[in-house]
């Protein structure tokens, strides 16, 4: 690559009129400097420090996951805190939370490149891993969910002897089938965008071992112009593909609820509220993540504060959007007339389960709203903060939509609350680890920015600075 | 309906609690807690280790085993014997029909011959079947512990027996229940002729003696106008389930044409289900019955009158009465002191009312030489006493404090128990001998209006059991024989015609006896003892002190049910409370004293003190504090051990129901109390009950159907006519008006659907497993709430919201409306439950069915399945017996009967509240009920459609007084 060539141009950072950042790269980038700074981290044989901290404690919160399952598998899902009435409870609340955090690896990375916003380029590869990983989170909680788990299976539309088949009308098993496409279409997206980058950490391999295993995956990427017309047509059409998706599974995970008839589920305004939801908490989780993997690994160069900065502001947009939600159910509630509406209201504001839906409202509402200040927004660590608020926020409410509707509903002999068990916990801050475990694994072992994108906001310097 | 009132209905008026789950687990509810122990971890780690490679295989015994080629006669297997025989209630017979399957007893039913009973049965009727198979029965004969066999009983009985021939039995004495068995009397009468001098007594901490002479049997289906005095007739009474029957076709009301209701009225001092059923109830504490009862008597008899606070409702009692003159019933209850109850009896003669409405009851001789049990105790504790026998019964733990039972017990120098669990009297014994269960013994016994019956067994003794004819043949001196043969002996002695054997055999296929003379007794020497328990004086201490009140618990009784986990876990009434005994106040005291439910509170008695938590019970009376009898046991069997607290230690001899002079004191603890649940007021109408009063049903038949706002029906998303029901179309009908709230249903669906006992720990996370529950909700002030009763089974809704949403099809209509659970299919994504707007579902969260013992195995129902962990269930209409009556019908090649289908629920309740069957047939009973203006659907305006409906309960209030 002609890294003189391109260093010269690199404009200088610039405030835009409407007050942020405008660059996309740091000045002085060539295409070395980008190739050694993301290449390097996979290939080089030691880890930071706290690399290591935070790896084993996700590690250690893996184990912990794996016994509370292994537990749950033993004696049966009465280790929890469900009952009747709430039937459903964390892991519901779980399932639902990390498909939303699913979310934003999608929107950044398919929304985003076919609407030609370059600021995606140094996060899509990062908030793509987010979104598997978040997936496969969400994927085990309905199984272990289930009072038998061993019969997951049946759920799927196989060719069983009996010619039995799953029960097309039940929102579940339209779950089964978006969360699958979902999975899929994320994997295929964030492997085919993968594909180059694993070629330049092959080509630098210094060792054997490593050309060899970065070579297998790298698929025999040559860099030709035959193989990038290829890979630039499949790309798109991926996206084109997964656009949709990112709206339908939430959608369609609403309907979990929206088609039961429980006063707190059986509304109209959930799809696009849970899209807007699930978009909102995948941004948040992806700051989460963003925000110390940069300071640890130095990439401040390549994640610019202008990444960040639009970041919060879509964080903010869906929070407003969110917002309306909140303020549209209790609406349609006290509208409606409805005795079982207006008490669900009343029940989730002032019932015994009040404390929760006012956190909500503070984490969800009031703590983005700070968001409108510039300054809170540029700050690496107060973004950081915000964005755990809304990420506690947007489990409380899945917790205040499953629980709060269940525990009181129709008919009031029947109500009840829910206290989670300490198996409950172990099974929410295990899937955490889970999660953390698979993207400290991949953040060591994969070029975590797209280095062909970073290249090519070097190499077409003007892209990284539209306003 | 009352939309435009304030909150109508509304469960009790405290607010919520969190219930403190301790780490308690119940044995005999099936599941430990949840929880890794760190053994439990290592056990996990190390088996998993040891399991590797291990192959298993089974092997078949040794011994040459033999197919069932030659059938016994009558037996063909899969299909269900029916038995006559007969339970008992405080001594007196109840008759039952009990199914047997493959020589297994494994339902019990009421017998419809059965004055007593009607078809009907008591909640312990159904849990007798579980004490069966109770493997913490006392199984062989012990003395201190160590096994012995009967032959070793025998001869120490002899020894012993010998010894007190020398004095002719004046050390000898016989503590024995209340005895309906003529042919237990015959040998008792016998026993004691032969040891002149011996004496016996009667125990029954729930005795009736406070009648005397007063004792009546009252036909209910006569009377227009009742009062009841602190008498809970419908529930705690030997002719209850006959009473319910009579007082609710008294009630029943389907069409306005020719409707008719009788009125009662209820004085108590705690919530009784006799007094949940009055139109006009108050309470009072039980010490100002008599002046009420007293007040009554003078205003019918133009008496002068001293002003009462209850001055109305006595006016209207008083003025109902005298115009129902021959048809009106006053009765007061056992725990009300002898002159409350011959004040009764004058007030029902002055009515008119004997040979009418009030009947004499069937005379009965008891052996002579009765001696009352403060007697016996002097006896005992002068050591006067050789040779004790005592006939089942738990005297050390029941019998009143002040005697100290148990240290007179000790200066017995031979002291014989005969119980059918080792408990308190048994450790104190020197032998216990194991009693036979009723359903493994013959016997005989007589029912509350003298209908004899012969109790047939069912089963051969499961243990080396010796029932108390065969204990009662040795103490007469014979070598045991079998209990047929002495019972037979007696009947065929008093029967000598030469047809005996046909009528005996009539007779115990009938399960009650018409054609046979009873064996009977004569008087020998004028009797001593004054008939039992000592006279209630009322204590001269002002009213505003708190008064103690024992009553007996509705669901272990005197604590003879404590190791029976159906009954545990059987939700009491009005607090739905299991596993748990609480002393009960009124809400008013809860406010003086700053006491919610739960604290633990001291309660001294006349020097005594004993700790128990409270629970604030609306409609209890306010300076009343009531506890319940029957629990703390420490030996009893590993249900019922250390369960609740023992109210017996406040129980003095002349305080056995109930006495002023008691002291509380907070302690500042709290005590979990598991309640199935939880209590809060309704904000709204929301279309669960309807009610109103029977003027208002005379005059518009149907204004319990004109607040229903129902969507059109063919408001679906789906094909509204999806299923043609071209066959059947089952229903059911529940009858608001006529369910007296006694929990019956609950208990017989469980004994016949094989419903596990979960324990306390998992009813408090709300995992309970009953497919009827019953729904008790209060209206008006807590002081003195109205009370109305609902049994909720599932709906099997034709639009069933559970249907839908299961994504394996596990929950699907049949071709005949019901709305099925396939165990098979089902993987547990408990949607259909969340979804269910009458949270009928119950959920296997564990395995509850695991750690039955062999002989709990026996119980289980044939023909349901046994549910296994991770599975929804929940009423099915009993469709084993559905499918029953239809492999019978096709074989007969008819339609199956109206009435031919009775699920377990309708079939048990005394009230006959639930009807089943084909609404497809015009003129069947459902579709009868369905077509009645009372009709309602439950939630109807979810569009549902439920195939359960409703009828609103009607109150009958006098329109003098103002509704409570």
């Amino acid at each position: 690559m002609k890294d003189a060539e391109a260093k010269s141009i690199i404009p200088d950072s610039k405030i835009s009129p409407l007050g942020y950042p405008t660059n996309l790269l740091e000045p002085g980038q060539t295409y070395e400097s980008v190739n050694r700074t993301i290449a390097e981290i996979p290939l080089r044989l030691s880890a930071p420090k706290s690399w290591w901290i935070g790896a084993i404690i996700a590690f250690l919160l893996l184990m912990m996951f794996l016994f509370a399952i292994a537990w749950l598998f033993i004696k049966g899902i009465g280790v929890w805190g469900v009952n009747i009435p709430v039937a459903w409870g964390f892991a519901i609340v779980n399932f639902v939370w990390w498909v939303g955090i699913a979310h934003a690896g999608t929107f950044i990375s398919a929304i985003l490149l076919l609407l030609f916003q370059h600021w995606r380029t140094a996060i899509n590869r990062f908030t793509e891993a987010m979104t598997l990983f978040a997936v496969s989170c969400a994927g085990l909680m309905p199984l272990l969910h289930l009072g038998r788990p061993w019969v997951f299976y049946w759920l799927f539309p196989y060719p069983e002897t009996m010619g039995v088949w799953p029960q097309f009308r039940s929102p579940l098993v339209w779950d089964v089938f978006a969360v699958g496409t979902y999975f899929t279409v994320s994997l295929l997206f964030w492997y085919l965008g993968l594909v180059p980058d694993l070629a330049t950490v092959r080509d630098r391999a210094p060792r054997l071992w490593q050309k060899k295993i970065y070579g297998i995956f790298a698929l025999g990427w040559r860099n030709s112009a035959a193989h990038w017309q290829r890979h630039q047509i499949a790309y798109l059409l991926l996206a084109g593909l997964a656009t949709p998706l990112v709206l339908s599974v939430h959608s369609v995970v609403s309907l979990d609820f929206a088609v039961a008839i429980v006063p707190g589920w059986h509304s109209t305004i959930f799809p696009p509220y849970f899209v807007a939801g699930a978009i909102y908490s995948g941004f948040a989780m992806s700051l989460n993540i963003i925000i110390p993997v940069r300071k640890v690994y130095h990439l401040e160069h390549l994640i610019t504060p202008r990444y960040l900065n639009n970041m919060a502001n879509i964080m903010l947009v869906n929070g407003m959007i969110v917002a309306y939600g909140y303020f549209i159910e209790a609406f349609m509630a006290y509208y409606s007339g409805d005795i079982f509406e207006r008490y669900m209201m009343f029940n989730r504001a002032f019932g015994p389960y009040g404390w929760i839906f006012w956190s909500l409202m503070l984490c969800n509402v009031l703590v983005p709203q700070t968001l409108w200040s510039a300054r809170i927004r540029r700050n690496p660590l107060t973004l950081f903060i915000v964005a755990l608020f809304i990420n506690i926020g947007m489990w409380i409410e899945r917790f205040v939509i499953v629980v709060t509707s269940l525990n009181r509903d129709f008919t009031p002999s029947a109500w009840a609350m829910f206290f989670p068990t300490r198996w409950d916990w172990m099974i929410l801050f295990g899937s955490v680890g889970l999660f953390l475990t698979l993207l400290f694994l991949f953040v060591r072992l994969v070029p975590m920015i797209s280095i062909s994108e970073t290249r090519e906001l070097v190499a077409e310097p003007q892209r990284a600075n539209v306003p | 309906m009352n939309s435009s009132e304030e909150p109508h209905f509304w469960r009790a008026p405290i607010g919520d609690w969190k219930l403190e789950v301790e780490n308690e687990f119940h044995p005999g509810a099936s599941e430990p807690p949840n929880e890794v122990s760190r053994r439990e971890f290592l056990r996990l780690a190390g088996a998993s280790v040891a399991f590797a490679g291990f192959t298993g295989c089974t092997r078949q015994p040794i011994e040459k085993i033999v197919p069932y080629v030659r059938q016994p006669e009558e037996i063909i297997p899969g299909k269900p014997l029916r038995f006559a025989t007969a339970t008992q209630f405080g001594g007196f017979a109840q008759g039952l029909l009990v199914t047997s399957h493959e020589g297994r007893p494994t339902k019990i039913e009421g017998n419809p011959n059965h004055p007593a009973s009607l078809g009907a049965t008591t909640i312990w009727a159904q849990a007798d079947v579980l004490d069966l198979y109770d493997p913490d029965r006392a199984q062989t004969v012990t003395t201190s512990g160590t096994i012995k066999t009967k032959e070793d009983l025998w001869e120490a009985l002899n020894l012993a027996l010998s010894a007190v021939q020398s004095n002719s039995g004046a050390s000898f004495r016989i503590l024995a229940q209340p005895i309906s068995s003529p042919t237990v009397l015959a040998q008792l009468d016998d026993a004691l002729r032969k040891f002149p001098a011996a004496r016996w007594c009667v125990w029954d901490p729930l005795n009736r003696d406070n009648f005397g002479s007063n004792e009546v049997l009252c036909d209910f289906a006569k009377a227009n106008v009742i009062v009841a005095l602190d008498s809970d007739f419908l529930y705690a009474h030997p002719f209850a389930p006959r009473y319910a029957r009579d007082f609710a076709n008294g009630r029943r009301v389907i069409e306005p044409s020719g409707a008719r209701m009788n009125r009662l009225y209820a004085a108590e001092p705690t919530p009784t289900i006799t007094g949940s059923n009055a139109d006009h109830r108050i309470a009072v504490g039980g010490r100002e019955i008599l002046e009420l009862a007293q007040e009554i008597a003078a205003e019918i008899g133009g008496g002068l009158l001293i002003p009462n606070a209850n001055q109305n409702w006595i006016d209207a009692v008083v003025a109902d009465l005298k115009a129902h003159r021959g048809a009106s019933i006053v009765i007061a209850g056992e725990t009300q002191p002898p002159e409350v109850h011959s004040l009764v009896a004058q007030i029902n003669r002055a009515l008119g009312n004997p040979g009418k409405t009030i009947l004499p009851v069937a005379a009965r001789t008891l052996p002579s030489n009765r001696i009352d049990l403060s007697e016996l105790v002097n006896e005992m504790q002068e050591g006067a006493i050789e040779l004790l026998v005592i006939l089942g019964g738990d005297p050390a733990y029941d019998a009143p404090v002040d005697l100290n039972f148990r240290d007179a017990l000790e200066k017995v120098k031979l002291r014989i128990h005969h119980s059918v669990h080792f408990n308190e009297t048994s450790r104190q014994s020197h032998w216990h001998v194991p009693a036979t269960h009723f359903l493994e013994s013959w016997g005989d016994s007589c029912a509350f209006d003298g209908t004899a019956s012969i109790v047939q067994p069912l089963i051969e003794p499961m243990y080396s059991g010796i029932s108390t004819h065969e204990l009662l043949d040795a103490l007469n001196g014979n070598s045991p024989r079998p209990a047929y043969e002495i019972v037979r002996e007696r009947w065929q002695k008093a029967n000598p015609s030469g047809d005996f054997e046909l009528k005996w055999r009539r007779s115990l296929s009938a399960g009650l006896i018409a054609e046979l003379v009873a064996p009977s007794i004569q008087p020998f020497s004028t009797e001593t003892g004054s008939g039992g328990g000592a006279a209630k004086e009322k204590d001269a201490g002002s009213v505003a002190n708190l008064e103690i009140l024992f009553r007996s618990d509705v669901n272990v009784l005197d604590g003879r049910y404590a190791n029976n986990a159906w009954l545990q876990e059987l939700p009491r009434q009005f607090s739905k409370l299991v596993w748990d005994n609480a002393a009960l106040i009124s809400p008013k005291l809860a406010t003086r004293e700053k006491l919610e439910t739960g604290d633990v509170v001291n309660f001294s008695f006349r020097g005594r003190t004993i700790k128990a938590p409270v629970w604030i019970q609306p409609g209890q009376a306010d300076n009343t504090v009531t506890l319940p009898l029957g629990y703390g046991r420490d030996v009893v069997g590993r249900v019922g051990r250390n369960v609740g607290f023992n109210a017996y230690l406040l129980r003095e001899s002349d305080a056995l129901w109930f006495a002023d002079g008691l002291t509380i004191r907070k302690t500042g603890d709290k005590y979990s109390l598991v309640s199935t649940q939880q209590h809060h007021s309704i904000e709204a109408d929301r279309g669960i009950l309807h009610d109103g009063t029977f003027d208002q049903f005379t005059s518009d038949s149907h204004f319990a159907q004109k607040g229903e706002q129902l969507p059109p029906l063919e408001e679906t998303l789906y094909q509204p006519n999806e299923f043609p029901y071209k066959g059947y179309k089952w229903a059911m009908v529940v009858d608001l008006n006529t369910c007296i709230g006694c929990h019956a249903c609950t208990i017989a669906c469980q004994a016949e659907n094989n419903i596990p006992v979960v324990g306390k720990q998992q009813v408090a996370v709300h995992r309970e497993m009953h497919w009827i529950r019953l729904d008790t909700y209060h209206s008006g002030n807590a002081d003195n709430p109205a009370f109305t009763h609902q049994p909720v089974p599932c709906m099997h809704c034709e639009m069933a919201p559970c249907e839908l949403v299961c994504p394996v099809g596990a929950t699907v209509h049949d071709n005949e409306g019901l709305n099925l659970q396939v165990y098979n299919r089902c993987v547990g994504t408990r949607y259909c439950s969340n979804n269910c707007p009458y949270k009928v579902r119950r959920f296997n969260f564990l395995e509850y069915n695991n750690g039955l013992s062999a002989s709990e195995k026996l119980l289980k129902n044939p023909d349901v399945t046994v549910r296994s962990r991770g599975v929804m269930e929940k009423c099915t209409y009993c469709l084993q017996r559905i499918n029953a009556a239809r492999i019978h019908s096709e074989l007969e090649q008819r339609k199956i009967r109206d009435g031919e289908i009775v699920p377990a629920c309708a079939q048990v309740c005394p009230a006959e509240a639930i009807t089943f069957g084909d609404m497809n047939d015009p003129q069947s009973r459902v579709a009868r009920l369905k077509r009645s203006p009372l009709n309602y659907w439950m939630l109807g305006q979810l569009n549902t459609q439920p195939r359960t409906s409703y009828f609103a309960k009607l109150r009958n209030p006098n329109s003098k007084l103002k509704t409570s």
